[in-house]
């Protein structure tokens, strides 16, 4: 899981990349609380192959990658 | 990483191109029709922050650039108010920003803008700016964060909206506690409410498309992300344009620009510490303004550090001389004083210094 709440892009995106180049997971959690950081780590979740779905709780969004 | 570019990106920096010509043509200086860094450094002389008396104007962009991105973002539900993440390094790194601009004479929008009307000196500018970026993304991959930000009250996130919206208030109904250039760029201005207007739609078209220029070159190096980088070439090729269809491009060259000098370290240097300042900030001085309009209090403290730099750059004779021919015909290339390239020199550690500790800590084991 990737927790980046309260972290100005691009950092959410450069934690997702770490974690997707150190262990390639099948499913990533991440959390982020800014539109903006779901629209960056959606991009670069696509271009990593990834399909994501997000979940909106009270302006904190929950964001699943799949393979 | 996704080569798809969000067309507002596109828009975004049409805009913006449009508009640095547009203004330009009705009344602002050559090259800097819309100049971050420029006009807050005029708020500061109109404010007498500093006494530099050719550069004073309340500069109605910069209220429109943030009112723009207010108003949309409330609009839109995305108003936010936080903060809380390394408030007093970021003014700091604000200031430090400003004073690297102005040693330039230009923040990274004024750098593309005077791309575009073929001032070679600001491609020297760009050489630098892309150095800084590179340091700055070295230290991101190592690890690099101000910390995280919170939610706060809503007066936080409305601190600079406010004081926008009150300059814009006083200056209408007492412009006589403000000053205001006689002569110099301070003095070239675009019709008030024209300007305003214009910066309202653009603040706006920032917003809602994250247009940022250190945002650009960065996710293209990061993550082969060229959707911001767009925006960055879109801006170069209207105003290149724009300033052709108008007559004002002459070519390429590095002599006598217009609100330049031809000191090239000096140049690069500054842009140095603009790119790597603005990569640890999140932003560059636009995104800045337009954050800050969303309600981020982080970069509202930026931009009034923004501010106080701009004063202390022109009260410490540290920001660069533009280029002058003298009435006998003599040539002076300009640049900046000593006490600029001892303020360089020492922003340029202290950025290393703030760069170094902010990374993450190695834990002990006993």
């Amino acid at each position: 899981m990737v927790d980046a709440r309260g972290l100005s892009c691009p950092l959410p995106v450069v934690m997702v990349q770490k974690e997707v180049n150190k262990t390639a997971p099948d499913e990533l959690e991440v959390l982020v609380d800014a539109k903006v950081c779901v629209e960056n780590v959606t991009r670069f979740a696509a271009s990593c192959g990834y399909a994501v779905t997000v979940e909106e709780t009270d302006g904190e969004y929950k964001m699943i990658l799949k393979k | 990483m996704s080569k798809r570019v969000n067309i507002w990106v596109l828009i975004a920096g049409f805009a913006v191109g449009v508009a640095a010509v547009l203004l330009t043509f009705l009344g602002n200086p050559a090259n800097m029709g819309f100049c971050i860094a420029c006009f807050l450094r005029d708020i500061a002389g109109a404010t007498k922050l500093h006494s530099a008396a050719v550069v004073q104007y309340v500069r109605p962009e910069i209220i429109g650039l943030v009112l723009g991105s207010a108003i949309l973002s409330m609009a839109t539900g995305e108003f936010k108010a936080r903060a809380g993440s390394s408030p007093a390094v970021r003014f700091l790194l604000g200031g430090f920003v400003m004073i690297g601009a102005l040693v330039f004479l230009g923040c990274p929008l004024r750098m593309v803008i005077r791309m575009g009307g073929g001032d070679l000196n600001a491609f020297v500018g760009l050489a630098g700016f892309a150095i800084g970026i590179l340091i700055g993304i070295f230290f991101l991959k190592k690890g690099f964060s101000l910390k995280r930000s919170y939610n706060v009250g809503v007066t936080e996130g409305l601190a600079l909206p406010g004081v926008v919206t009150a300059l814009l208030i006083l200056v209408i109904a007492a412009p006589g506690l403000f000053a205001f250039s006689q002569s110099g760029p301070g003095s070239k201005t675009a019709p008030f409410y024209v300007a305003l207007v214009i910066a309202m739609a653009v603040g706006a078209l920032a917003q809602k498309s994250r247009l940022c220029m250190v945002g650009g070159m960065r996710d293209a190096v990061l993550f082969r992300d060229f959707n911001l980088l767009s925006g960055f070439g879109v801006i170069f090729v209207t105003v290149l344009l724009g300033n052709i269809i108008l007559g004002n491009f002459h070519g390429f060259s590095a002599y006598l620009q217009p609100i330049a000098h031809a000191s090239q370290l000096w140049n690069l240097l500054g842009m140095v510490i603009v790119g790597w300042g603005s990569v640890l900030l999140g932003g560059c001085p636009l995104r800045q303004l337009i954050l800050a309009g969303e309600g981020n209090g982080d970069s509202a403290v930026t931009v009034f550090g923004m501010i106080v730099g701009a004063a202390f750059a022109h009260n410490f004779k540290l920001a660069g001389a533009a280029a002058s021919l003298a009435e006998d015909g003599t040539y002076s290339a300009g640049g900046i004083g000593p006490n600029g390239k001892i303020a360089v020199a020492v922003i340029l550690v202290v950025l290393a210094w703030i760069s170094l500790l902010n990374l993450p800590r190695k834990k002990k084991v006993n």
